[in-house]
């Protein structure tokens, strides 16, 4: 008879799989985004919707909100950064254990919004790197839900054995961003 | 009802007079008397509540500083405002209020961190939204829209990555009005502040073309 099981045999060839490092690793990562909710203003109400079961962000993977840095991999900054508030977000985006990724969340976040004042940072990406930007005063829950499986799909891109080995992801991120800032 | 009540305040308090107002009483108090006054207010007339403390900058006047006071009659249901005259220009200074009405502490803080009025008298007069080592005063009247560059509160993180604090680009912002043509054309008070990240300031612009010539040279 011939054989017409055309998936994984375990049976003819053992309890293996080949496939390479960084997508095991990355398909780990990226199916448990923990993410650390830094609400500032009024987005912070839409980061709570896209957690509640209307629009329910456990879906993707990613709903374990943990309020203490240690614990989480995901930063959403989502709201208004004053630069009284500065601090705080750059001390709590330090405490995060490696890897570690940022969402802005809103216009404010992403660049100051409508706040062009004394008191506001113009974008939090002058003081921690951020991966995923997100649009919108404040974005609607798909539109969080359309960043964070972005940033699902970044994850997915990343060296991450080479970063495991050569541990200067962080250095050389902030390199890139004081060169940035430089610029700028 | 307004009018008897002032003739009631002055016939008591002859140092008030009346302030032009389009809704509430208003009257101008001598600062040297301001404690005493809100106490009668507080104790006989039924002013027993404290809305609102602020300042107005009168920029080129003097005096420059005006504190304002709205006072609440929960019995009465009537407001009343009180006018009160800085008599320094450069080191404004009024008596504090939180002896009379505790509401007046966190109030006045407000109006020292952002109008730059001292509260004589103030158990803790501390900045309240802005950080403790800010240089400046944001409301008064000289104070650029913009705001004025000065390092980030923390000095490590400002270290660490470059930031500081930065006059923000008002273009495009929503506290001016866009009207027809560019705004440093419809609005003169913001010609300094009309730059974007393409656009220059006009200042950075002129300074600009001052090094280059030096260097033609």
């Amino acid at each position: 008879m011939q054989n017409t099981n055309l998936a994984y045999d375990s049976k003819v060839e053992g309890e293996i799989i080949v496939t390479q490092a960084d997508a095991v690793i990355n398909w780990i990562r990226k199916h448990s985004v923990w993410p650390m909710p830094m609400g500032l203003a009024c987005c912070a109400i839409e980061l709570m919707a896209a957690g509640g079961s209307r629009f329910d962000i456990s879906r993707f993977g990613m709903e374990v909100m943990r309020f203490s840095p240690r614990q989480a991999d995901c930063m959403i900054v989502a709201g208004t950064v004053t630069y009284k508030m500065a601090e705080v977000v750059r001390r709590i985006y330090e405490q995060m254990a490696e890897p570690k990724w940022v969402v802005a969340m809103g216009a404010c976040a992403s660049t100051g919004g409508m706040y062009r004042s004394y008191a506001t940072m113009q974008g939090v990406d002058r003081i921690i790197p951020v991966d995923v930007y997100v649009s919108g005063c404040p974005p609607r829950p798909e539109a969080l839900l359309d960043a964070m499986i972005k940033l699902q799909d970044k994850i997915g891109r990343e060296s991450s054995l080479k970063n495991l080995t050569a541990r200067k992801r962080q250095p050389a991120k902030q390199a890139a961003l004081a060169g940035a800032v430089n610029e700028s | 009802m307004a009018q008897s009540e002032l003739a009631q305040f002055q016939e008591r308090f002859d140092y008030l007079t009346e302030r032009p107002s389009s809704d509430h009483l208003a009257v101008n108090c001598p600062p040297e008397k301001l404690v005493e006054f809100t106490t009668a207010l507080r104790d006989d007339f039924g002013y027993d509540m404290l809305i609102d403390v602020t300042a107005v900058d009168w920029d080129a006047q003097s005096p420059r500083f005006t504190g304002i006071y709205h006072l609440l009659s929960t019995t009465k249901h009537e407001y009343l405002r009180i006018a009160v005259a800085c008599p320094d220009d450069i080191h404004p200074s009024l008596p504090s209020l939180t002896s009379v009405f505790a509401a007046a502490n966190w109030h006045e803080r407000e109006t020292y961190d952002l109008m730059g009025i001292h509260y004589a008298g103030h158990p803790n007069l501390r900045r309240i939204l802005m950080w403790d080592a800010y240089p400046y005063h944001p409301l008064r009247k000289d104070f650029p829209l913009a705001g004025i560059e000065v390092p980030l509160p923390a000095a490590d993180v400002a270290e660490a990555t470059q930031a500081k604090v930065i006059a923000a680009p008002m273009m495009g912002g929503p506290f001016v009005s866009s009207g027809d043509g560019t705004m440093d054309q419809t609005e003169p008070r913001a010609r300094d502040e009309s730059w974007t990240e393409e656009r220059e300031r006009p200042n950075d612009r002129a300074e600009k073309s001052e090094s280059s010539t030096d260097l033609a040279r």
